[in-house]
């Protein structure tokens, strides 16, 4: 499937690629390198104004600093299909990005310490905490949402097993740390069929993982839920793994 | 947190040397490093992002142990089939520690160099802390110790290596390889971390300039006879009070060999080792394993509200040897 490419706020966009360039200009001159990383760079980010889809990526080579001090960069993500260019400092983390710079805020911020689980999303399929990582460090990944775990028309679409059984075994109640607890649905059911074990998993050498509610447990436990709907998160959990779609 | 430069080197020797600008650190999994940089504890000028490099593979050895790479997740070493098989005991440890998504996140080299839990290293608030503010005093000693040490602390720092990995690293002789800008060399587990003396800042002998490349596991017989044993607060997603790795060579009823590592109770993974010899070449018993979890505490001084700690890693050890002895 085609990606879809967009740029957020792509006036603004433009015009603060043009007001970062000009900075970056300036500061990188001193070095050789300095000068050399600026002209690719601008060059680069003009092409991309050109275009309006920032091509802009990380760069590898190691005498080229990618980000000065203080300065934000222009970054892309690929979110639940679709490309996303913005500017932002190192120091965002990948669930501010996502919530502030992306305004995908299905993804909640909770403790902000990877303590909660709120924040969990798959990166390359495998679920961690958006809080306690960079934007900067995932350009070239492929991030899951909860808002693309349904598919199909947004008005009327196809919820994902784990949101269908989880309206079903109502396993929520405020619903703020529901969009955790499905990502991480997701990837624990993920590595359940791969085989990984858990601290719950009683033989280390078997191959698969026995769908009892003490593995779901365990394999929920990074995801907090303040009302308490635990028991009927691990039924939802446990009945999308026992009846795959 | 703290603005800083970010840059993404190529290769191993371009890190080594961005490294060496002052105030610079790496950044693997940064589920620590982050952490602690949004509390202000940690405040780098430039982040090195190594977390692409290749140092992930998980490989056998030619001698029979086997090689984990630095940024090998603790999620994919727990899952790994040779270190299931061979070292189960590193399975369970690193399956008792975090969440699964801060597993699929922390690498092993930002487990060895994960920093202490302290509550006044934690929060900045607190002006004594020696392990953040070298010469402003331990606000522990006489202060929220529950979770504090029992060996081997000192009136500058009463905190504790919060780790589970390390524990079971210790158990199974595992050795840390790393280069830095005078070449490689390989450092035992046993001297990798510090206890906190006159000087709880340094928390590891790993230099400013060198980077964990891989740790490596020797051939060890404890494949079958071992548990580790997580006491805390809640069932799960929580730092240990006491742990205890567990590992015995069993050869008709009778301990030809045997580790006890405690974790929780000191600066670094505490090998009980008087009591391994306690315990060694005796056959296997309930009174056995009592005497050696005796033993296993000789020496231990708590500072208050962690005076429990002492009783709790006596039983402890004790159950955690009739586990892995299959005696309980």
């Amino acid at each position: 499937m085609m990606e879809d490419k967009r740029s957020v706020q792509k006036p603004l966009f433009i015009r603060a690629v043009m007001a970062w360039t000009h900075v970056s200009r300036r500061m990188f001159l001193g070095s050789a390198a300095g000068m050399l990383a600026a002209l690719t760079t601008s060059a680069r980010l003009r092409a991309a104004t050109r275009e309006h889809t920032s091509q802009a990526s990380v760069v590898e080579d190691a005498t080229v600093p990618v980000a000065k001090f203080g300065n934000a960069m222009p970054m892309t993500l690929h979110v639940n299909g679709r490309q996303y260019d913005f500017l932002a400092e190192p120091r965002v983390t990948l669930l501010d990005a996502l919530r502030e710079n992306l305004t995908l805020t299905g993804t909640k911020k909770g403790c902000d310490r990877g303590q909660c689980g709120a924040c969990t999303v798959l990166v390359d399929g495998r679920r961690i905490n958006s809080c306690l990582t960079l934007a900067v460090m995932h350009q070239d990944q492929q991030i899951t949402s909860v808002e693309g775990l349904a598919q199909g028309d947004p008005l009327q679409p196809n919820l994902h097993p784990l949101q269908a059984a989880f309206i079903e075994h109502d396993a929520f109640q405020c619903g703020y740390c529901t969009p955790g607890q499905l990502c991480s649905a997701v990837g624990a059911i993920q590595e359940m069929r791969a085989g990984m074990p858990s601290a719950a998993t009683e033989n280390l050498q078997a191959r698969t993982i026995k769908c009892s509610k003490a593995e779901i447990s365990e394999r929920m436990s990074g995801n907090l839920c303040r009302c308490g709907a635990y028991p009927n998160i691990v039924e939802a959990v446990q009945s999308v793994m026992v009846n795959p779609v | 947190m703290n603005s800083f430069s970010y840059l993404r080197p190529g290769d191993v020797t371009s890190a080594l040397q961005h490294i060496r600008t002052p105030g610079a650190k790496f950044i693997g999994g940064g589920s620590n490093l982050l952490d602690l940089m949004k509390g202000g504890i940690e405040q780098p000028v430039m982040l090195i992002d190594i977390s692409h490099l290749p140092l992930s593979e998980i490989s056998a050895q030619p001698g029979g142990g086997i090689r984990i790479g630095a940024l090998a997740r603790n999620s994919d070493v727990a899952a790994h089939p040779l270190v299931r098989r061979n070292y189960p005991l590193l399975a369970q440890a690193l399956l008792a520690g975090a969440s699964p998504q801060l597993r699929n996140m922390a690498t092993v080299g930002g487990n060895l160099m994960q920093r202490t839990r302290c509550g006044y290293f934690y929060d900045t608030a607190f002006d004594a802390c020696n392990k953040r503010l070298p010469g402003s005093g331990c606000a522990a000693l006489a202060g929220r110790n529950r979770n504090h040490a029992i060996f081997g602390a000192s009136e500058q720092c009463i905190a504790v290596n919060p780790s589970d990995m390390n524990v079971a690293l210790t158990a199974l002789d595992a050795v840390i390889n790393v280069q830095g800008s005078h070449g490689r060399r390989s450092i035992a587990i046993a001297d990798f971390h510090r206890l906190p003396g006159e000087t709880p800042q340094h928390e590891t002998n790993l230099a400013a300039d060198e980077m964990i490349l891989s740790v490596d596991l020797p051939p060890v017989p404890f494949d079958e006879y071992v548990y580790y044993l997580k006491v805390r607060d809640r069932a799960s997603y929580a730092f240990a009070l006491v742990s205890v790795a567990a590992a015995l060579d069993l050869h008709l009823g009778r301990v030809t060999d045997v580790r006890i590592v405690m974790g929780g109770v000191a600066h670094k993974p505490w090998r009980a080792t008087a009591a391994e010899a306690a315990l060694r070449g005796k056959i296997l018993s309930a009174t056995a394993v009592a005497d050696a979890a005796r033993v296993a505490i000789d020496g231990a001084q708590a500072y208050g509200q962690n005076d429990y700690k002492i009783e709790l890693a006596q039983s402890a050890v004790e159950r955690a040897l009739l586990h892995a002895g299959d005696l309980s």
